[in-house]
């Protein structure tokens, strides 16, 4: 379980994030949501361990990262997978390669096993058949998915996703999700996902979390978000047609 | 930024890369990776570059040595001192600044600025000693081998021209190449080089590594790498010949 209590950051002054608390289970996906620039990704980037906030906690299974030593640190990192915005896949080396960094760094496996491991996990995100090719040789989706296989190669207990499917055509964008919610529940992993896709806050959504302007102002579930009352969310929500529709037919 | 704290953050950087090292198997075959791109890829230029210096010099030193009571051996003689004391050394090195420095800058600051350095760091790996300690150590091993190479490429160099100008017969050069040598300026032709491989790797990597912003910081990036590598390696080569001869 991962728990963040009263986290503040500012830039030069300026409150990105002001004080955010929540929980968040194992083999729960737990989504971020909220407009561009509302702090999702700083927020994340928090909770991994990237950028110190300027006070508050963030717990993992009562663990507290920040004020850990660097070897708590780097225990708690070695159970976290995650996927960055833009897939951060490194271009020296072949998607297979890439899938592979971290066992060739962090375990003694041999050659075989972790090759037979960062297959099987291409085969998770269906690239099997994209395992030597360059990073720049694949498209934005596929980075992506690489970016998941990579993520989940060492087993994590906690897994974190920064839009994993923002640039993807809707079809694959659903089975990302489903691919997440899958991994999630085998492994009763404690998963955070950030997201702006309405597809995905209704499909996956099992605990959201919306953020607005640095402020939480709503928490819940994909059941009961359509039946909000609080402002900044419905114009969130009914900016998309779709779900104005749904809602009115639910009326 | 001022100067002060900017030279505090490169010798935390510095330390930095030392502290919770990665294991020694992971470093050995990245440095022979670098040390190949560091030192194939250089090859090429650093000889053109030497052999060029050593024949303009050696053509200017005869042009400008018309006196009938300073014999011709005193050309090559020049042209090896020249070579040995400050152009094999510090002038390759500079060329190998623009070369290598911007090079490390604008890599590591595109994997700044497209996360991957962050990739390495929440999978717990002290990413500056993994991504830069390779190329450090590359280039203090593979640094002395070029200039080497350059040394001897730019007395060759001088050979050529000023046999072929007339300006000097072989039997001359040759002579002057041997004449009064001190052999102490070999070793300190490579202390030099070593200590400025470390400078430029550095100094490029430590401003890569703190790109900030997008595409248009990491050119800025490895502009500054390369021009504070430099300054750098002509304060060292200053302090070093107060220090050494
Ligand atoms: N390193 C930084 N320095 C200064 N300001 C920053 C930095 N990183 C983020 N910000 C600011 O913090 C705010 C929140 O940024 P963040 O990246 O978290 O947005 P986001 O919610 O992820 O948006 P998007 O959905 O577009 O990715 C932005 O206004 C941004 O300008
Ligand atoms: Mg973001």
């Amino acid at each position: 379980m991962i728990e963040i209590k009263d986290i503040r950051k500012e830039f030069n002054g300026r409150v990105v994030l002001d004080g955010i608390s929540g929980k968040f289970e194992p083999g729960n996906t737990s989504l971020i949501i909220g407009g561009s620039g509302t702090g999702k990704s700083v927020l994340l980037k928090c909770i991994v361990g990237l950028i110190k906030p300027e006070s508050g906690q963030v717990l993992y299974n009562g663990r507290d990262f920040w004020s850990g030593d660097a070897d708590t640190k780097r225990d708690i990192r070695r159970e976290m997978g995650v996927l960055f915005q833009g897939g951060a896949l490194f271009d020296s080396k072949t998607v297979l390669e890439n899938v592979k960094f971290p066992l060739d760094m962090l375990t003694d496996q041999s050659e075989e096993e972790k090759i037979e491991r960062a297959q099987f996990c291409l085969k998770r995100v269906e690239l099997e058949n994209a395992a030597n090719r360059m990073p720049s040789e694949i498209s934005g989706g596929m980075k992506k998915r690489v970016g998941i296989a990579r993520a989940i190669v060492m087993n994590p207990k906690y897994l974190f996703c920064d839009e994993p499917n923002s640039g993807l055509d809707p079809l694959t964008s659903v089975k990302i999700d489903e691919l997440i919610q899958e991994i999630t529940d085998e492994y009763q992993i404690t998963t955070i996902v950030i997201t702006h896709d309405m597809n995905s806050v209704l499909g996956i959504g099992e605990d959201i979390m919306f953020l607005h302007k640095g402020l939480k102002l709503w928490e819940g579930t994909n059941e009961n978000i359509l039946d909000t009352t609080v402002p900044e969310l419905e114009e969130f929500l009914y900016s998309s047609q779709l779900i104005r529709r749904m809602k009115q037919s639910k009326k | 930024m001022d100067l002060l704290t900017r030279v505090g953050r490169y010798f935390i950087f510095i330390s930095l890369l030392f502290t919770r090292r990665e294991k020694i198997g992971v470093y050995v075959k990245q440095i022979l990776e670098e040390a190949v791109a560091i030192g194939i890829d250089s090859i090429f230029i650093v000889s053109i570059v030497s052999t060029f210096i050593g024949a303009v010099t050696c053509v200017q030193t005869a042009y400008n040595l018309v006196s009938p009571f300073i014999p011709d051996y005193v050309i090559s003689l020049i042209v090896r001192d020249m070579t040995l004391l400050e152009l094999a050394p510090t002038i390759t090195c500079i060329v190998l600044a623009g070369k290598v420095g911007s090079n490390i800058a604008s890599g590591l600051g595109t994997m700044r600025i497209s996360e991957q350095i962050d990739a390495l760091e929440v999978m717990g790996l002290n990413s500056a000693s993994y991504l830069v300690l390779p190329k450090i150590v590359a280039a203090v091993l593979v640094f002395p081998m070029l200039i080497t190479i350059a040394g001897f490429l730019s007395i060759w160099g001088g050979y050529v021209a000023g046999t072929l100008t007339g300006a000097i017969t072989p039997e001359d050069y040759v002579y002057g190449i041997r004449a009064d040598f001190i052999p102490f300026n070999v070793p300190f032709a490579l202390i030099k080089t070593v200590v400025f491989a470390f400078l430029i790797t550095s100094i490029s990597a430590f401003r890569g590594y703190y790109t900030e912003g997008g595409a248009l910081e990491v050119g800025k990036a490895s502009t500054t790498a390369v021009t504070n590598s430099c300054i750098a390696v002509l304060v060292a080569d200053y302090l070093l010949a107060q220090l050494l001869l």
